[in-house]
């Protein structure tokens, strides 16, 4: 258990919270505020420089398998199911593959797992950014600052655990603790109509909450004694048809016969862990062995589904079912079903994938958000003081879509396939609907509310264009592109909050039609907005861009209206924004002449999140080269279930 | 026909019901205490602490060493098996713990102590016969023995008109409540012959393999379980409940709230899980769960899912904390009936397990209630606004036993409710009964439901601005440190989850068996054959 990963990793989530204990003790009584302050920029900065030391050990673990063509060595599937084995075969923990296991609570079978990837990565070092300059955002506020800060720093702890945590109860313990400390942040120090939208935002968050939680007991309570022998069946094949087409050790088939080995021997050590007596069921909460239950069910019945179609197509094709071919073909339909009906115990069967995908999928939507389930966003980002609404919209929206990617999808693929176009087309009716109610709105706030709403429109589009496996490259770039757009909106939105919190200490209202000519006081922050806005806008060059292309992009080939409608919808963005920035910046207004401009604690903010929103558009590859390949991985085993 | 009893069984009975022995000298050392006039100007709260933690140490002695077992005690009327001994040291701990509050709170005036502190082992003493009788007589003598001195309990304030009038209901209501109980009694004892609860529940097998069943059983059966839901304050006898907690003192309720209802929850778990096993044969014993599940396993489930939305609905529209919090145990007590509506051992161990939760929580959020109460003078939530500023540590403390009330990750009340939730899912996933399902998801709605009201009281503490005239307060620091600690308890408590699972609630049902065997069921005849072996 001598980890050295396993100890930064923890450090990256505790951190935080250690330093809200240390800000309990008595020497940070009244009149230290400007010490509580301090101590907490260092914690978070401490958090952030973790943060950027895993992301080293991340990159050197790209660098040492990226080169020799060894993708699937990277992935945090592979890398988990290797630690289980060597764990397993009591050989020294290969303590730099950044995953970790140590047993939690034995009852429920419930392990405190990390690890990291490319997506968990990025979303990572987002938070751990964000939350950092977030702080600096927070120097003005005064009041009850010790709460403040304790609550702020718990609520770090939260996120950072959220990304980290493979153990789907571990995760769900993480994405709880972060409403309580959202809602007295809202509640305790937002604007006036701050209890209405704290409580808004705790009861829709903890209703979708409630659902993950039946998800999470109708995972668990499946009986995984089965599976290990239907993996070993699985790669007795795999093995068998490399052999057959004697395959040499980089053939693809050769590669996918050893894969199915390493993960038969990893569930088979895992199921071994578990099992306590001969008739005791075994259950899990790991997120990626459900990934596997989940994408074993899904084969299972397409495979019926296939033979079923084939037995059709015979029957058409003979016309008569006393023909060889259809009689085969019904043995063909027998068998599948006979494996359906004997994996029972561990298969999530059709309907069960449904119901569960739902619940799952509306319980992260609910934090994406998504249209219908995005009402309690306006008002939350509208209400919440500036440093928070930069949190919510740049890292807490984040969690709902990395709750599909991560835990919705692998584990319902069979569901997210058939409904496929449905979340698209709500992806879309996002889009359209959060763009054009941001054109509508006069508060400043508002509108950069349902500004994310149509961003993260795009995500979840871009999530949701499945397609098969030989043209699994466009789906591969919507999935990239809303990994992409999810790191370019963190950067975007929270600076547009942090913008428009710069320009309420000054003016003290939000009003856009009261604004105007502030590029005449404040040159320096008119032109930092700009950049801001326009990159939000998605103009090439800047952050936004890159996302809403390759979503655009992979969506094409899923539905050609969608990509339309996606397309056109930047146009109304960039009317929205353009307007915006007329209303605001342009022309003139004697009421703001003489407004102080932008000062050094506010640039410090600021220029960070410019120069990454300027150099994630210039130069995309810096993020994907590390990114991409997680991404992509999990996109190919998913488009992999339904044949070609 | 009562049972005899020789002299060496009296001996090896009197070893395994030494902690109540210890309380029952406790309590008659206390009342000659007070004849002595040198003791007048001692609190007897010391004494009666050390009593409690007396009894504690004999009983967790018994549980390190084992010393525990299925047999009877005093030829079947109690038992001190692993189920016992567990609710003794929850019982027994939990008392110790009020006595700690009332010393902090000062409740009994020196003049008043040695009253008061009877009344409170009695009522110690009751409940904790009401988790070890294996008699149906037992049983009804236990829960009057833990409800006569809770009557005078909540009557304690004597000068309060409320006080008196909640105590004057509690009787009112209990008085029927036994009444019908000891009809139920009469009804299954008369019926078989014998109270005691394995021989009742041979008698109920019989009676239901012959075919359609006797109305009388089943009348009976129901009159128990009335009594029973008394005890828990099951809606819809429950309006005892909300008069009681608020005329009676914070500590009083508190102390109603966990040990009353805590002894009914022992008591259910331990009447149904006899009456539906306990067979030799497993299959026999799953065969018997089926018939006697059709009847029990709604009626429970019916009451759970009534108890805890009403609970939780009521204590929305509640102005007084007390009153509040009074629903709030209502609501609670529905959680833990979810799990005994299971009727499977895991239900009961979760419903244990929940026990140990509830007893940090709820003892806690009495306790700050009572602080509040002596330093704002107010027991309405309207005199709290701005709390926080005034004592913020008893606000952030009131603030997790709330919250952990609500089940909110990562405070004990999350990892209680999550293996209630778990039972039901298992149960339903064995069973294949939709109904469990249903309640499962009536469960969750209502930890959302409930988060209205909890939220509401932290909404007045914290974001509601305090009135002008109002200074901080100071609580001693006494009371600072107790609630402090049980804060304490409550957040690092998952930490311990495994630990308190595997090995105490866990080990106080391994009695039971669970209820599916693994497996194939054998030829059809096979279950009927080995009940009427018996």
């Amino acid at each position: 258990m001598n980890e050295i990963d396993l100890w930064i990793m923890t450090g990256v989530i505790f951190t935080p919270a250690v330093f809200a204990l240390l800000l309990l003790l008595p020497i940070f009584g009244k009149g230290r505020e400007e010490l509580m302050r301090y101590t907490a920029l260092v914690g978070t900065f401490i958090t952030l420089l973790l943060t950027i030391l895993l992301f080293i050990d991340f990159l050197g673990m790209m660098d040492q398998f990226l080169p020799t063509g060894h993708v699937e060595k990277t992935h945090l599937g592979y890398r988990m199911d290797q630690a289980a084995v060597q764990d397993a075969e009591a050989r020294k923990p290969y303590d730099r593959d950044l995953t970790a296991r140590v047993r939690w609570i034995e009852r429920f079978n419930i392990d405190y797992a990390l690890g990291v990837d490319g997506i968990s990565m990025a979303l990572l070092l987002l938070t751990a950014l964000l939350s950092f300059l977030a702080l600096i955002a927070s120097w003005n506020i005064e009041h009850n600052l010790k709460g403040y800060l304790i609550l702020y720093l718990i609520l770090e702890t939260g996120m950072l655990g959220t990304f980290l945590a493979l153990d789907f109860f571990l995760f769900y313990i993480f994405w709880e603790v972060m409403l309580l400390p959202m809602y007295f942040l809202i509640g305790i120090w937002g604007g006036p109509r701050r209890e209405y939208a704290a409580i808004k935002f705790f009861l829709y968050t903890l209703l979708g909450s409630v659902f993950i939680l039946i998800a999470i007991l109708g995972f668990y309570f499946k009986d995984l004694t089965t599976f290990e022998e239907h993996l070993k069946n699985e790669m007795t094949q795999a093995k068998a048809a490399a052999d057959a087409a004697q395959a040499g050790p980089n053939d693809p088939l050769r590669r996918q016969a050893e894969a199915a080995e390493l993960e038969w021997k990893a569930v088979h050590a895992l199921v071994a862990r578990e099992k306590t007596s001969a008739e005791a069921p075994v259950n899990t909460f790991d997120i990626f062995l459900l990934h596997k239950l989940g994408r074993e069910s899904s084969k299972l019945l397409a495979r019926v589904d296939e033979a079923e179609r084939n037995f059709a197509k015979a029957l058409e094709a003979t016309g008569t079912d006393a023909a060889d071919e259809v009689r085969q073909a019904r043995e063909a339909v027998d068998a599948a079903r006979a494996a359906v009906e004997k994996n029972k115990d561990w298969l999530f069967s059709r309907d069960f994938q449904m119901v569960m995908f739902l619940l799952l999928f509306i319980g992260f939507a609910i934090k994406v958000p998504m249209v219908p389930f995005h009402t309690w966003l306006p008002d939350a980002h509208v209400e919440a003081p500036t440093p928070i609404s930069m949190i919510l919209a740049g890292v807490l929206l984040k969690m709902g879509g990395y709750g599909i990617l991560r835990i919705a999808y692998p584990i319902c693929p069979l569901a997210a396939y058939e409904l496929a176009w449905y979340l698209g087309l709500f992806g879309v009716i996002s889009i359209v609907y959060g763009a054009f109610a941001a054109m509508a709105q006069t508060d400043f706030k508002k509108l950069v509310a349902y500004s994310s709403v149509s961003h993260m429109g795009y995500v979840i589009l871009g999530i949701a264009v499945w397609t098969t496996l030989d043209r699994s490259s466009f789906w591969s770039w919507g999935m990239n592109g809303a990994m992409y757009q999810m790191l370019a909106h963190g950067i975007s939105s929270a600076g547009m909050f942090f913008m428009v919190g710069v320009i309420y200490d000054r003016a003290h209202h939000r009003d856009l039609n009261r604004f105007g000519g502030l590029n005449n006081a404040m040159p320096v922050y008119s032109a930092l907005s700009a950049v801001i806005f326009f990159a939000a806008l998605g103009l090439p060059g800047l952050c936004g861009f890159v996302g809403e292309f390759f979503t655009i992009l992979g969506t094409w080939n899923f539905s050609m209206v969608f990509a339309v409608l996606a397309a056109l919808t930047v146009v109304i963005t960039a009317a929205y924004i353009l307007w915006t920035l007329q209303r605001v910046y342009l022309g003139s207004n004697p009421a703001y002449e003489g407004y102080p401009d932008i000062n050094a604690r506010e640039l410090l903010v600021a220029i960070p999140l410019v120069i990454l929103a300027v150099v994630m558009g210039v130069y995309p590859s810096l993020i994907l080269y590390w990114m991409e390949p997680s991404v992509t991985g999990l996109v190919r085993s998913l488009a992999s279930i339904f044949g070609s | 026909m009562l049972p005899t009893i020789n002299l060496a069984e009296l001996q090896s009975s009197l070893i395994a019901f030494a902690p109540e022995l210890v309380l029952c000298g406790g309590i008659i050392i206390l009342l000659l205490l007070r004849m002595l006039p040198s003791l007048e100007r001692v609190h007897l709260g010391y004494f009666s602490l050390f009593i409690v933690v007396a009894a504690l140490v004999v009983s967790w002695i018994e549980w390190v060493n084992g010393e525990y077992d299925t047999r009877p005690v005093f030829a079947g009327m109690v038992t001190a098996d692993a189920l016992t001994v567990y609710m003794r040291l929850l019982l027994l701990g939990f008392t110790a713990l009020v006595v700690v509050l009332t010393l902090l709170t000062n409740l009994p005036e020196r003049e008043d102590s040695c009253d008061f502190h009877v009344l409170l082992l009695g009522g110690t003493l009751g409940m904790l016969l009401m988790c070890s009788a294996t008699h149906l007589l037992m049983v009804y003598i236990a829960v009057e023995m833990a409800s006569l001195p809770s009557y005078a309990l909540a009557g304690f304030l004597k000068l309060r008109r409320q006080s008196s009038e909640a105590a004057l209901k509690y009787v009112v209501y209990g008085g029927a409540a036994s009444g019908v109980m000891l009809y139920g009694i009469s009804l299954l004892a008369g019926r078989f012959g014998t109270g005691y609860l394995p021989e009742v529940a041979a008698g109920f097998a019989v009676a239901m393999q012959q075919g359609p069943v006797d109305a009388a059983l089943l009348v009976g059966l129901l009159m128990i379980v009335i009594g029973l839901a008394f005890k828990l304050s099951a809606v819809p006898f429950h309006f005892w409940c909300p008069d009681v907690f608020e005329g009676a003192a914070a500590e009083v309720a508190g102390f109603l709230s966990v040990a009353s209802k805590g002894a009914a929850v022992a008591l259910t778990g331990r009447f149904t899980l006899a009456l539906v096993g306990g067979l030799p044969n497993e299959w026999a014993t799953y065969d018997m769960w089926q018939r006697v599940a059709l009847y029990l396993g709604p009626t429970l489930a019916l009451l759970a899912a009534i108890t805890t939305t009403f609970g939780n609905l009521a204590a929305y529209a509640q102005t007084n904390l007390k009153r509040l919090l009074a629903y709030s145990t209502i609501a609670h007590a529905g959680y833990m009936l979810m799990a005994l509506a299971t009727l499977t051992r895991e239900g009961l161990d979760a419903a244990l397990f929940y026990l140990i939760a509830y007893l940090f929580m709820n003892l806690g959020a009495f306790a700050v209630v009572a602080f509040l109460r002596d330093l704002a003078g107010t027991e309405d939530l309207s005199g709290y606004s701005g709390m926080i500023q005034r004592a913020p540590v008893l606000t952030v403390t009131l603030a997790v036993f709330l919250l952990s009330l609500v089940g909110l990750p990562p405070l004990m009340g999350y990892m209680v409710k999550f293996q209630i939730f778990a039972a039901l899912w298992k149960a339903y996933q064995d069973f294949n009964n939709i109904g469990l399902l249903v309640l499962l998801v009536i469960g969750l709605l209502n930890t959302v439901i409930s988060l209205f009201y909890y939220v509401r009281v932290l909404k007045v503490m914290i974001l509601d601005p305090a009135p002008g005239e109002a200074g901080p307060v100071r609580a001693p620091p006494g009371q600072i440190i107790f609630v402090t600690l049980l804060a304490a308890v409550v957040t690092v408590g998952i930490v311990a989850w495994d630990p308190l699972a595997l090995h105490g609630s866990g080990r106080a049902v391994s009695q039971f068996r669970p209820i599916k065997p693994s497996g194939q069921p054998p030829t059809a005849s096979a279950p009927a054959a080995a009940v009427t072996a018996r």
